[in-house]
């Protein structure tokens, strides 16, 4: 019972001190909603806007058809440059693509002699290279063939190929941005919170006085625990309703609640490791890189912001041991696709696992590192 | 200097006068319309209890904090003119309460001291002599290389001095300066006072004092209550008016009528040996390192004996008394508490505890009231019983009248009394107290002993408690005399005394320390040399100094240097991340899962499928079986992509029906999706075509046209040499920012932030001096990064090197300038970190150009991509890493970059404070 209560206690003056600090408050309010907002909406709609130059030395009805083709909202609309702009357009990184149709390019297609377009490519561009290029060559040779077809007749087999997408039918990336957001604020806030909250207990001598009276680390380190992981499922909860759902209009295939349930656990997860954190940092200082250190390759190498499955095996397997590879399948899984307990359960199971593990190790160290304070 | 000419002749000038001042934080009144001479070349002492606003008066006239209401002038101008505050600063030095609060506890003590000397604008040579003789005359001397925080109380106070003294202040201002020091370490700092104003006497010095013996020796007092003025006058004036003999006496005769109430001369009743032993310790050893903190410390306390603890400060008594409650485990030796052996995870026992430790210790966050509401829940006291216990507790201790304050705003001596109040609110048995009383004002003290003594005479309360107060020491039924760890001597009072053949248990106590260690008791009476008149003078705060700003860069340079740990993280640390991140991140998108649900099973149709298993893009996984359990692989995440073969797929294209193939991909992730779809569609023609010419002889293998693709830059389209140019951008603003992050904010946090209020270092001096190692650091992690990408990752620099090298080292003037920023208008440690984390990681990743070209993203996003620097330094580096591009081609990304690190310097300049308000 006493165990409970002081649990509550502990919990109660962890909220009355985030109260007090009106700077942090903001912040943390910010960061779910504009911060999400601006997140969501700075995502390009798949293919947008790709800037794109093109070398016109044919003139030609046809290539007058292939520039018309390229358009909004892929493609900005073509520039119109001369063969020797474009290499310094693509060093300044004002087109990502440049398409070079070839003096009388119309009459050799005509003539069957198979003509060849240079596209050049920005490949730095990682994101629009790959897909951008797959798709110009779809619309250039979709106008090609189309153009030729008025001469000639086709005989492809009649067999079509009928692609949906399912869960986000438009591939709008509004959706999967606001979600991956949350679910890094919920980590990233959540660690800082926990973490500093005790660093800051002993930076000022309060902990000792804690370690004095009949409270147990256990306690202590729970009530961190249940408080804080308040204040960001608050946070969460709110920011889908109003944020995701309300102002992004995003539709959420499954259950909040289940959701709601797994970053409850995962948050168990992560104030127990930012309290671990904290127990190997010796100052606030050194609290804030070790944090960066561990953040930053958990958040992005989680399948949150790339897809797992094209990691290197190493890094896939050493993210088996971060909840946040946990949580954001479980999240996708949930929030996207609709999947109930029955589909989530071993992340889950994974998410219970090691946040004891942290849980432990951060109580086995909590002791030792109040001592090497003193 | 201007005013130590006047000296002599203009004795009689006041070197300060307050006209009407009235200061109030909130609600609370701390000064209420003074006014007040401060006479010149005299030793002014300021007596009163807590809290009656002798630290504000001291603030306001040193200019750390700003006048609200009233006139303040000092040395002849008004403090509330800036241009004044900045004439006068170098001649008026200002040490703050608290013991070294305005030190560097990592810094040594020539450190510590190089660094005042610099802010003052001496040479080197002109330093080197001023800390010797500073550190000669305090007894420092042997000392200057060990760090300020590892000093014991009395030394820190010495060095504090010193670096008062360093610039040769015309305005000496000490805010409790003996406060928490034990009598000898006392007696030396007021010889050593007396000796400089002996060889300065044109300096007039200001004192605020808990110690009414030693007001006695000062030449003028001002005797303040409830921030008011109470009396002026020499200490014999005092006495005259109030007809009394001692100073303590004179001062409660001038408090107002309802304040002298309740008070009486002490008296302790004998102390009735019982059998009961309430601690026990036996040759009780702490070692920290090779430091032996205590040294085979023995005793027995009786119950209900009221024991002290004395010593000079850092001689073991706070570390005896964390392991006999527990917070320490004991090298060797044991202690029991009431027979039980002293064991951290021993609840009951603790429950019988009350500790009240040396420093504040309580939740500055939560309210006196919500502090003891707590504690008083977490001893589990009946909830019922509480209110009453709390206000019981608030009127005992004087707090009924802040219940709701914080106890930041509180003066030291009442945040004392809460403390204590804290520690009894489970009426413990044992009380264990270190040093309850420093900085308690005498009535206030009185009172509390008088609680301590029925405490222990009428509940058997046992009382451990240390103390610097001999009159305090007096009361004890037994005293300790530590001394570096080990115990001197244990007796009663008059015991001691005795012993020593002493008058009284001051001198007895300085004899006892004397003999045990000569050396320092001696080190005091070195001489001081006289000043050198042809000293130059200190430096006047024109324009930015460059001496001053490098002062701060040298300050926060030694304190990397001495937290290798951080240092270690913040450039190794990169390069992991480098490593993890260049690896990690890859937007190959391959391996992907698939599955096929195949209901025609035909050679046809395992032929489709055949062509999407041959490819290294996709995985296959073991067939569908049907379309629930298409549904259920799909939802879990398992498949990216399912395909669906209708049934007579064969038959219909031998016929030449149409016929649909159906695929599902997972769009869940828009960008992976995308590139699914390019693939199957790809696919798919490929199968097309190859159909036809295998099954119906046509080939369609050349098209109309064809389209050659050459991929500029990164011909293979490999992740890697386009994310590593952009991974180093993006680590270059997270760790500087968040090393800066900390730094203003800290000084904020931990009290030395005073330095910027009372030196003449101007803000800019300050945070560009604070930039300049983070900047240094950020470039040595950039050579790191960059040696890393070219040998281990193999992305060599095709461009200019020097470009990049420039425009590293304007984004990191950038970065390391947006951490000050975050840590300038935040007030925690906590919120600064945060800001720093959210105002670095989501642009830097998402918004400047490393995925997504900044000029793809819409809306807010877009416009922050556009003029977030890091936009400008990852096209820069992309260029001199992949496009072998030089400063010509790309000088239209520097300008932006400049004005972002101009104006975000700017910004924090505009937003720190010189002042306290």
């Amino acid at each position: 019972m006493s165990l409970v209560s002081n649990i509550y206690r502990l919990g109660i003056k962890e909220l009355w001190s985030l109260m007090r600090d009106p700077i942090m408050l903001v912040l943390i309010v910010y960061s779910f909603t504009f911060m999400i907002y601006i997140a969501a909406t700075a995502m390009p709609e798949g293919l947008s806007k790709v800037p794109i130059a093109i070398v016109d030395e044919d003139d030609s009805p046809l290539s007058a058809r292939i520039t018309s083709a390229l358009h909004p909202p892929q493609f900005m609309p073509p520039q119109q440059v001369t063969l020797s702009e474009v290499d310094a357009g693509l060093d300044d990184g004002l087109y990502t693509f440049s398409l070079n149709i070839p003096p009388n390019f119309q009459r050799d297609v005509l003539a069957g002699r198979a003509p060849a377009i240079q596209l050049n490519v920005d490949a730095t561009r990682m994101s629009q290279a790959f897909t951008g290029s797959g798709y110009i060559q779809q619309i250039v040779m979709g106008e090609v063939n189309e153009f030729v077809q008025r001469y000639r007749g086709s005989a492809t087999p009649p067999v079509d190929l009928a692609l949906r997408v399912r869960f986000n039918p438009a591939l709008n990336k509004s959706w999967f941005g606001s979600l991956m957001e949350i679910i890094n604020n919920v980590t990233m806030l959540s660690i800082v919170l926990a973490g500093a909250a005790l660093i800051r207990e002993r930076e000022h001598g309060t902990i000792e006085h804690l370690l004095v009276m009949p409270v147990t680390p256990a306690e202590i380190m729970l009530g961190k625990i249940w408080s804080m992981g308040l204040v960001v499922l608050l946070a969460t909860a709110l920011s889908l309703q109003f944020i995701v759902q309300g102002a992004l209009k995003v539709p959420i295939e499954g259950s909040v609640m289940l959701f709601l349930a797994v970053a409850t656990l995962h948050l168990f997860v992560t104030t127990s490791m930012g309290i671990f954190m904290a127990t190997l940092a010796r100052s606030m200082p050194q609290f804030g890189l070790l944090m960066m250190l561990v953040l930053l390759p958990m958040q992005m190498l989680s399948g949150g912001s790339t897809p797992r499955e094209s990691m290197p095996v190493l890094a896939q397997n050493i993210m088996q041991v971060a909840p946040t590879t946990h949580f954001v399948a479980a999240s996708q899984a949930i929030l996207y696709r609709g999947a109930g307990f029955d589909v989530v359960w071993p992340q889950i199971l994974a998410l219970a696992i090691i946040g004891a593990v942290f849980f432990v190790a951060a109580l086995a160290h909590f002791r030792k590192s109040i001592s090497q304070m003193a | 200097m201007m005013l130590a000419t006047q000296g002599e002749s203009s004795i009689t000038q006041p070197v300060a006068r307050l006209v009407g001042v009235s200061l109030h934080y909130g609600k609370t009144v701390a000064l209420d319309d003074v006014t007040l001479e401060i006479p010149a070349g005299r030793m002014v002492g300021l007596i009163g209890p807590d809290g009656v606003g002798k630290s504000s008066l001291l603030a306001l006239i040193s200019g750390a904090r700003a006048v609200q209401q009233g006139q303040v002038q000092v040395l002849d101008g008004d403090m509330g003119s800036r241009r004044h505050r900045n004439r006068v600063c170098p001649s008026v030095a200002y040490m703050p309460q608290g013991l070294g609060k305005n030190l560097y506890p990592a810094l040594s003590v020539e450190d510590n001291l190089q660094f005042f000397g610099r802010l003052f604008g001496h040479d080197a040579s002109e330093r080197r002599r001023r800390i010797d003789e500073l550190t000669q005359a305090t007894g420092l001397y042997p000392f200057l290389g060990r760090p300020a925080g590892k000093l014991s109380g009395g030394m820190k106070q010495k060095l504090g001095l010193c670096c008062a003294l360093i610039h040769d202040p015309d305005l000496l201002i000490l805010d409790e300066p003996t406060t928490g020091v034990d009598p000898l370490a006392r007696s030396q700092f007021w010889a050593l006072i007396d000796r400089i104003r002996r060889d300065r006497p044109g300096m007039s010095v200001m004192v605020a004092t808990a110690y009414m013996e030693e007001a006695e020796r000062f030449d003028w007092l001002v005797a303040m209550d409830a921030g008011k003025i109470l009396a002026t006058g020499t200490p014999r004036e005092l006495h005259e008016r109030t007809d009394t003999d001692s100073l303590e006496a004179a001062f409660i005769a001038l408090l107002p009528e309802e304040k002298k109430r309740g008070h009486q001369a002490i008296v302790v009743p004998p102390f009735v040996d019982g059998e009961d032993i309430a601690i026990e310790a036996r040759d009780l050893t702490m070692r920290f390192g090779d430091f032996t903190a205590v040294d085979q410390v023995n005793f027995r306390i009786h119950r209900g004996e009221i024991f002290g603890f004395l010593g000079s400060n850092g001689c073991g008594k706070t570390t005896t008394m964390k392991m006999l409650t527990g917070l320490l485990a004991p090298s060797e030796g044991e202690a029991w508490l009431f027979g039980q052996k002293v064991d951290a995870r021993d609840i009951a026992t603790r429950r019988r505890v009350g500790y009240m430790s040396q420093a504040f210790s309580l939740y500055s966050e939560l309210t006196v009231q919500q502090n003891l509401v707590l504690h008083a829940r977490l001893f589990s006291l009946p909830e019922s019983a509480i209110p009453a216990r709390v206000r019981e507790l608030m009127s005992r201790f004087g707090l009924d009248g802040v219940p709701d304050a914080l106890p930041d705003k509180l003066p030291l001596g009442m945040r004392q009394r809460l403390s204590l109040a804290v520690a009894l609110v489970h009426a413990p048995e044992l009380l264990i107290l270190d040093e309850p009383t420093s900085g308690v004002d005498p009535v206030a003290r009185d009172a509390f002993w008088q609680f301590l003594i029925d405490l222990s005479r009428n509940d058997k309360v046992t009382i451990f408690i240390s103390t610097h107060f001999m009159n305090e020491a007096e009361r004890c039924d037994r005293i300790s005399l530590m001394h570096e760890g080990a115990v001197l001597v244990s007796d009663t009072p008059q015991g001691i005394v005795r012993q020593r053949d002493a008058q009284t248990l001051e001198q007895a106590f300085i004899a006892y320390l004397k003999h045990a260690d000569p050396a320092e008791a001696e080190a005091v009476a070195a001489p001081t040399a006289p000043d050198d008149p042809s000293a130059p003078p200190p430096g006047r705060r024109r324009g930015f100094s460059f001496s001053r700003a490098f002062s701060y860069s040298r300050r926060e340079a030694l304190e990397l240097r001495h937290d290798p740990v951080r240092l270690a993280m913040a450039l190794f640390g990169s390069l992991i991340l480098m490593l993890i991140m260049g690896y990690g991140i890859t937007m190959d998108v391959n391996d992907l899962s698939y599955a096929v649900l195949d209901r025609d099973q035909t050679t046809l149709s395992q032929n489709y499928t055949l062509n999407l298993s041959g490819s290294r893009y996709f995985v296959e996984r073991p067939p569908i079986t049907d379309y629930a359990d298409l549904d259920r692989r799909m939802r879990s995440g398992e498949l990216s992509l399912a395909v669906e073969m209708p049934p007579g797929f064969a038959r219909d294209v031998a016929r030449g029906t149409p016929v649909q193939i159906g695929a599902w991909m997972d769009g869940a992730m828009p960008q992976r999706a995308e590139t699914v779809q390019g693939y199957v569609q790809g696919m798919h023609q490929s199968w097309l075509v190859e159909t036809a010419r295998t099954r119906f002889g046509q080939d369609l293998s050349t098209g109309a046209a064809t389209i050659e693709t050459r991929f500029r830059y990164n011909p293979d389209v490999k992740s890697l040499p386009a994310m590593v140019p952009a991974v180093i951008p993006i680590l270059l603003l997270m760790i500087p920012a968040m090393l800066t992050a900390l730094s203003v904010v800290r000084e904020k946090e931990l009290g030395s932030i005073i330095n910027l209020y009372v030196t003449p270092v101007t803000r800019s001096e300050f945070l560009i001096g604070k930039q300049l190692p983070y900047i240094v650091l950020a470039m040595l992690n950039f050579l790191l990064m960059t040696l890393l990408a070219v040998t281990l990752f193999d992305v060599p620099v095709k461009g200019s090197f020097m470009a990049l090298l420039l425009a590293t080292l304007i984004f990191v003037g950038f970065s390391t300038g947006f951490g000050l920023f975050a840590s300038t208008f935040t007030r925690s440690q906590i919120a600064a970190m945060f800001f720093a984390m959210i105002g670095s990681m989501l642009p830097a990743i998402q918004f400047a150009g490393m995925i997504n070209p900044v000029s793809s993203l819409e809306g807010v996003g877009r416009m922050i991509g556009e003029i977030y620097p890091a936009t400008h330094y990852i096209t820069i580096s992309r260029g001199v890493f992949n496009k072998a591009l030089g400063f010509a081609d790309l000088q239209a990304a520097f300008a932006p970059m400049v004005l972002a690190a101009l104006v975000i310097l700017g910004l924090s300049i505009a937003l720190l404070k010189k002042q306290e308000k």
